[in-house]
């Protein structure tokens, strides 16, 4: 059974309650963070080491790696990126709500594991359940003796806070995140440096980790790093949350075993997606979140593993995964995801503030029927003033990678479907729709 | 107009989470969530607070907030209504709900009904995919709502059915912090030792032990919470 494997992040979704303390402590909560605190930190590192847990976030950096490359200070701090904004990626939101106590104990974990003086839980602002769950369980965290000075009686003490956001996708850029929890904009930081790690919050070293990777420690610590490298197959080691959406009969989140599970599993299986909306034909499907360059029938029978993605041209991204069947117009899908990175550009960046603009625009007027034949190459131009090359991973000209992801859309839907492209500008018109897109 | 700034009781839950950071100025947002609650929007003297609280100017604060897309510079309704048209919710038909919302208010995107009971907005993805189209009334998600079941949402909101669910826009987590910053005190008091903060915010952090009074009443609004049953935290 391709479900047949040990639930990680999923396992207490079960109980109505999972999100209390009680129900935490019923179901082994602070287990794994009294374990840890019975090991030295540099031990909890090698687990994690161990386990080749990858970044949970978008970028798949290993977890550990991340951490060997905290410059000594005085003074680090870890924050936990929960600002989860990456269209139809919705795994985040659900750990927040529902397993607070998890997150909590992981950071923990990690906290102590880099030597952390305090810990930030970034979450998204738009979370207001979550916001209130995480609080709750922080002070009920206290209040158990998992936070504080000397924690379980132990030597190692931890203060931690829970952050609000405010509505920002670029915030999820972990350079982004730290400003606007320095209390600013949400401006990405020019690189070098690269890390965090060199350089952070407060311009100290900072460790920032994805809510699921946090959420992953407790079972590491518990199970040994061994144990969860098992799961998966090759560097994609694990189980990992994947959100689902779009035409599928079933959209949802699925823990599911990486690299053994593919894509067809997961969309067409009746434990899982079982399949595609009313038994229509797939068209395309998004395999990362909409920053990815889109996938095909024909990519159906790969694992969800982040090697094989990445060398197939996309990315498993932040773990969700969009299913557009025959009746999904290309122009519009483009258009709508191009019109999101538009909104979404802080506006730091010519090539990311104004290409968005121009690519937005033109992809209108052809989903509107107002469409030229040259429209096509002048799209790609544009992209390729943004993302020189158009190659994948995509090359930048601008701080962040939300200017390299613009391109993802448009180069997809330009070479898979350029008939249907040059359709609306036969038509004047979209064959798919009656509407004209928004003009907000 | 003194009255359109902080109230007594805000400020001094101010102090409290600015004791909760290194530097004040990481304080500024949920000030202005603070500030939010009390008056729905950010005034300009609650922006002038903030910006002594946290030590800069009133322009930084406003600079600061019109970058986020939750914080509102200008009066909105009582109840804003966020329908999400990103991806996965417009392939499940959301510029449908979108169209029909602004039939059945009588206002377009980014207005407010003359009676300031509503705001309608154009959200991104709200990570409520799996319940397509997803919208949210002040943050709470509800979903997946087509035309039909957004009469009954904005029916429901206007004659107050959904009172205990949905707070006055601008209320965000109804759950304050209990607790003051113990671990900062204790490595404090041990000289700044392991894991010790050496940013010199431990002075404040004194301050912030004796809130918990203040949590039991807002533990008990999270009873209320969404249909989600017990109230939070029910476990401590």
């Amino acid at each position: 059974m391709i479900t047949d494997h040990p639930r990680i992040v999923t396992a207490r979704m079960g109980h109505e309650d999972s999100y209390t303390l009680a129900r935490y402590l019923a179901t082994g909560g602070y287990e794994g963070l009294r374990k840890a605190l019975g090991m030295t930190p540099e031990q909890v590192h090698d687990e994690v080491n161990a386990a080749s847990l990858l970044g949970r976030g978008g970028a798949g950096f290993p977890a550990g790696r991340k951490w060997s490359m905290m410059r000594e200070a005085p003074t680090t701090y870890l924050v936990v990126n929960g600002d989860e904004s990456e269209p139809a990626t919705f795994k985040d939101h659900l750990l927040i709500e529902r397993v607070p106590h998890q997150i909590i104990e992981g950071t923990i974990i990690a906290a102590y594991a880099t030597g952390a003086a305090a810990a930030f839980i970034f979450c998204r602002g738009e979370f207001a359940l979550g916001l209130e769950r995480l609080t709750q369980a922080c002070n009920d965290a206290y209040q158990h003796g998992a936070l504080g000075g000397e924690i379980f009686g132990s030597g190692y003490s931890l203060d931690l806070v829970i952050h609000p956001g405010a509505g920002a996708y670029i915030c999820g850029e972990e350079t982004a995140l730290l400003e606007s929890l320095e209390g600013k904009r949400g401006f990405p930081r020019i690189k070098p440096p690269y890390f965090p790690a060199a350089i952070g919050l407060y311009g100290q070293p900072t460790a920032v980790n994805n809510v699921e990777t946090i959420a992953n420690l407790p079972w590491i610590v518990l199970n040994t790093g061994a144990a969860f490298s098992a799961l998966g197959e090759g560097s994609s080691a694990g189980t990992r949350l994947f959100a689902l959406s779009g035409h599928v009969e079933r959209p949802g989140w699925y823990e599911v075993e990486m690299s053994k599970t593919t894509f067809r599993d997961l969309i067409y299986d009746k434990s899982l997606g079982a399949g595609v909306r009313g038994g229509r034909e797939l068209k395309a499907f998004i395999p990362g979140g909409v920053s990815a360059p889109w996938f095909f029938p024909e990519h159906l029978d790969m694992g969800l593993d982040q090697d094989a993605v990445g060398k197939a041209g996309s990315m498993l991204g932040s773990g969700s995964v969009v299913v557009m069947d025959e009746t999904a117009c290309p122009v519009r899908a483009a258009w709508r995801i191009t019109r999101f990175f538009q909104r979404e550009s802080c506006g730091e960046c010519t090539p990311c503030r104004e290409g968005s603009g121009w690519v937005e625009k033109i992809l209108r007027r052809i989903e509107d029927g107002f469409g030229r034949e040259e429209d096509l190459e002048l799209l790609l131009d544009a992209c390729d003033n943004i993302a020189p090359g158009l190659s994948w991973p995509p090359k930048q000209t601008t701080i962040c990678v939300l200017g390299s992801s613009i391109p993802s859309s448009i180069v997809s839907g330009i070479t898979r479907f350029r008939d249907e492209f040059l359709l609306h500008v036969k038509e004047g018109g979209c064959p798919f729709s009656a509407d004209e897109v928004r003009h907000a | 107009m003194a009255e359109q700034g902080l109230s007594a009781e805000n400020l001094a839950k101010a102090e409290s989470i600015i004791a909760c950071y290194p530097e004040r100025r990481s304080a500024l947002i949920p000030l202005c969530h603070l500030a939010q609650a009390q008056h729905g929007y950010l005034t300009n003297e609650s922006m002038e607070d903030i910006a002594e609280l946290v030590g800069c100017s009133p322009a930084e604060v406003r600079g600061t907030a019109s970058f986020y897309d939750m914080l509102h510079t200008e009066p909105v309704g009582r109840y804003v209504f966020a329908v999400c048209t990103n991806i996965a919710c417009m392939l499940a038909g959301a510029y449908e709900v979108l169209s029909h919302a602004e039939q059945h208010l009588g206002i377009r995107v980014g207005q407010t009904t003359h009676d300031g009971l509503f705001t309608l907005e154009e959200a991104e993805c709200l990570a409520g995919c799996d319940k397509a189209v997803c919208v949210q009334v002040n943050h709470r998600f509800f979903g997946p709502i087509d035309s039909e079941a957004f009469d009954q949402l904005a029916h429901d909101l206007a004659d107050g059915g959904l009172a205990g669910t949905v707070p006055p826009h601008g209320v965000l987590s109804r759950v304050n912090r209990s607790v003051g910053m113990p671990a900062k005190a204790h490595a404090a008091k041990a000289g700044g030792g392991a894991g010790g903060a050496a940013n010199g915010g431990a002075a404040n952090s004194a301050t912030a032990l004796e809130e918990a009074a203040d949590a039991a009443a807002t533990q008990a609004a999270g009873g209320a919470t969404a249909g989600q049953g017990s109230a939070i935290g029910s476990g401590s």
